[in-house]
């Protein structure tokens, strides 16, 4: 039997249809591949991006204020902020109650907020980060910690209105912090990176944008100098029961500000409670009728003009002489006196005479070229200019007026800013609130002639029989000029309302140290409302201790030589060295 | 012949690929020292400043002045109670 083999012929149509069916199969992988990798290439790569990579942000810190000794005066440093996406919020009884606690709300508060169809509330702002850290281990969905930048004042209400002070979302609102906000603020930047699954940085993709770091800010306020005028100046403003006051300090060789103080003041680390008035930095923003104090600068002009000399005979007799009808007084009636005894007796009578000895271009210019009625440009914010009348305004009795500081007003900046003239040997320095690195350019206003004759003139008002008298340092050579103005209310002045003033420097020898003081409606029913008692004493207060605290030598140290015992006062010898002590000294 | 250098050529080929992974995961493992590094820099930085606060506070001078005057007794001395001493030459001159 033979073996048949069948051979069963497939139709050949079928090889074929098989061979097109896996081609097909391959054409339509192709295709899809093809719109993977070429089509919808950036979806995917997107989707896969978004799974390692993320956008962290850089922190960056508000720069740091410092005293010119690198003393901190205000810090930046971190807080947490505890927040809540309200929709995500699973929150039990117990939990409620535990973050209620911690948070120091009420039950209704804490639910209001938790229940605010809002996608983001803040449950409390800037904690301490360890009450902070007990949020973070109750573990709530929806609640969670964000950290932010608060700033402190470690000196507090001392240094308040020159420091100023931010607000919540860390943008200066007054003082340094506001005039300098772009120097000081950091801009926080973004970097993508690229995570592992257990969340670690693994590789820096790019950086969107560069953090920008503050820079730190150096002051010229000495610490030390600042606290010693601030406590002198509060106890002058109590003890005379006035409602406010202000004092400067400048160094009256480079016009930097060392420290500069008001009362009242307020603490910047607690606001809750804060007068927006007691924020003003009066010293600056304020201006008022300086008084006598503005003598000086009378004197200055009629000595440049060549119409007196130091030693020309004013007649003052009466005490009192009308110019246009208006009458002029003195406290204190003087006769017939030398230029040097109107400062030193502080004699209006004899100021408003040697001032209508003046044109009144030649007055304005030298009122002007110290820098009256025009602001500091110290780098403190809301400086004012004060008020300086044209003088083709004025009439005589006007001029009269303005020779003893009446009908002009100046900032208290600006006052002690126009004595660095006679510190300085005839040159007026510019004022600065940052620490100078380099010698300020003055601008000569006076022969240093005129200028060491006015500083004579100075040193004589804080002698026996001037009026400031009682403004002595044992020790040293005490310059300066006291005011009394009647503060102007509703367009006549008062007679019980006052601005007592004193501006002096020390030592007369060499002088080191610019302090201006004034202090506004001291209570006269006190009795006392006169600059030399009222601001004369805080301007020793200060002056003293911070000849001390600066190691200033004694300009006039013979009542301070040691006296060998059983010696009754100095020797001929004493007097000898001293001498020469002085010498050395000058 | 040409089959060694194709030997030689797929051997330098892994060497490479070996020495890439390896350099990759050194990279890795420095950059991830380098961020801890520059978040403990961070922590610090913060820490300073808190410890610059807290000293800048305990040294308020009205702190110090208080203590000083209630707590230690201390008081300033008044100007009779200052003597200046020549030293020197001139000291020598003082009469005895």
């Amino acid at each position: 039997m033979n073996m048949k083999t069948q051979v069963i012929r497939f139709p050949a149509w079928r090889s074929r249809m098989l061979l097109l069916l896996l081609l097909a199969g391959f054409f339509v992988l192709i295709g899809r591949s093809f719109f993977l990798q070429v089509i919808n290439t950036k979806f995917l790569q997107a989707q896969g991006d978004s799974r390692i990579e993320r956008v962290i942000q850089m922190p960056a810190h508000r720069g740091m204020i410092t005293d010119r000794y690198g003393e901190p005066l205000a810090i930046s440093t971190p807080v947490e902020d505890v927040a809540a996406t309200p929709k995500d919020v699973r929150i039990n009884p117990a939990q409620f109650n535990a973050l209620k606690k911690v948070l120091g709300l009420s039950g209704q508060e804490l639910r209001e907020k938790l229940d605010a169809k809002k996608g983001f509330v803040y449950l409390k702002r800037q904690m301490p980060p360890e009450q902070a850290k007990a949020v973070k281990t109750l573990s709530i969905p929806g609640v969670f910690l964000q950290q932010e930048y608060k700033r402190f004042y470690p000196s507090g209400e001392m240094v308040a209105h020159v420091v100023g002070f931010t607000n919540i979302n860390d943008v200066g609102q007054e003082g340094v912090e506001l005039a300098y906000q772009k120097w000081l603020a950091g801009v926080p930047g973004s970097q993508l990176v690229i995570k592992d699954n257990r969340g670690h940085v693994i590789q820096d993709a790019a950086t969107i944008k560069e953090p920008i770091q503050g820079h730190n800010l150096t002051l010229s306020i000495d610490r030390r100098l600042q606290y010693l005028a601030f406590r002198e100046l509060a106890k002058g403003v109590e003890q005379s029961g006035a409602t406010s006051g202000s004092v400067v300090v400048l160094n009256a060789k480079t016009g930097e500000i060392l420290a500069l103080a008001n009362i009242p003041t307020f603490n910047p680390n607690n606001r809750k409670h804060m007068v927006a008035a007691n924020t003003r930095d009066r010293a600056v923003t304020d201006s008022f009728e300086p008084g006598s104090v503005m003598k000086p600068f009378l004197i200055s002009a009629a000595l440049m003009a060549g119409k007196v000399t130091p030693h020309t005979l004013i007649q003052t007799a009466p005490g009192y002489w009308t110019v246009e009808g208006w009458p002029i007084h003195d406290a204190d009636p003087q006769g017939l006196i030398t230029v040097n005894q109107v400062v030193k007796f502080s004699s209006n009578v004899g100021a408003s005479k040697i001032a209508l000895m003046l044109k009144p271009q030649v007055m304005w210019q030298l009122y002007h070229s110290v820098g009256f009625g025009q602001v500091p440009d110290s780098g403190l914010p809301g400086e004012v200019a004060g008020d300086l009348r044209p003088w083709k305004d004025w009439r005589p009795i006007n001029q009269a007026t303005m020779a003893y500081g009446n009908g002009i007003a100046v900032s208290l900046l600006q006052l002690a800013r126009a004595y660095t003239v006679f510190t300085n040997g005839g040159v007026l320095l510019p004022v600065s609130i940052i620490k100078r690195t380099d010698a300020p350019i003055g601008q000569r206003i006076i022969s240093p002639k005129i200028a060491s004759e006015i500083v004579h003139m100075l040193e004589m008002v804080t002698q026996p029989g001037g009026t400031a008298s009682n403004v002595v340092i044992p020790g040293y050579r005490i310059a300066g000029k006291t005011g009394t103005a009647h503060q102007a209310i509703n367009g006549s002045y008062s007679n019980n309302h006052y601005y007592a003033s004193f501006v002096g420097f020390a030592p007369a020898s060499n002088p080191r140290l610019i302090i201006a003081v004034t202090i506004h409606d001291p209570n006269a029913s006190k009795g006392r409302y006169y600059g030399a008692e009222v601001a004369g004493p805080v301007f020793q207060g200060i002056m003293t201790d911070a000849l001390r605290m600066l190691d200033i030598p004694p300009d006039d140290p013979a009542q301070l030589i040691a006296k060998p015992d059983g010696d009754d006062g100095p020797s001929t010898e004493h007097q000898g060295l001293s001498r020469r002590y002085h010498a050395s000294i000058h | 012949m040409s089959n060694r250098l194709n030997l030689f050529l797929l051997l330098a080929v892994i060497v490479s690929a070996i020495c890439v992974v390896s350099a990759q995961n050194k990279e890795r493992l420095a950059f991830i020292s380098l961020e801890q590094q520059q978040a403990l820099t961070r922590k610090i930085e913060v820490k300073w400043g808190q410890l610059e606060l807290e000293q800048s506070t305990w040294a308020v001078h009205s702190r110090i002045q208080a203590i000083a005057t209630e707590k230690l007794h201390m008081k300033l001395p008044q100007s009779k109670d200052i003597q200046i001493v020549l030293a020197g030459k001139d000291g020598e001159q003082n009469p005895k």
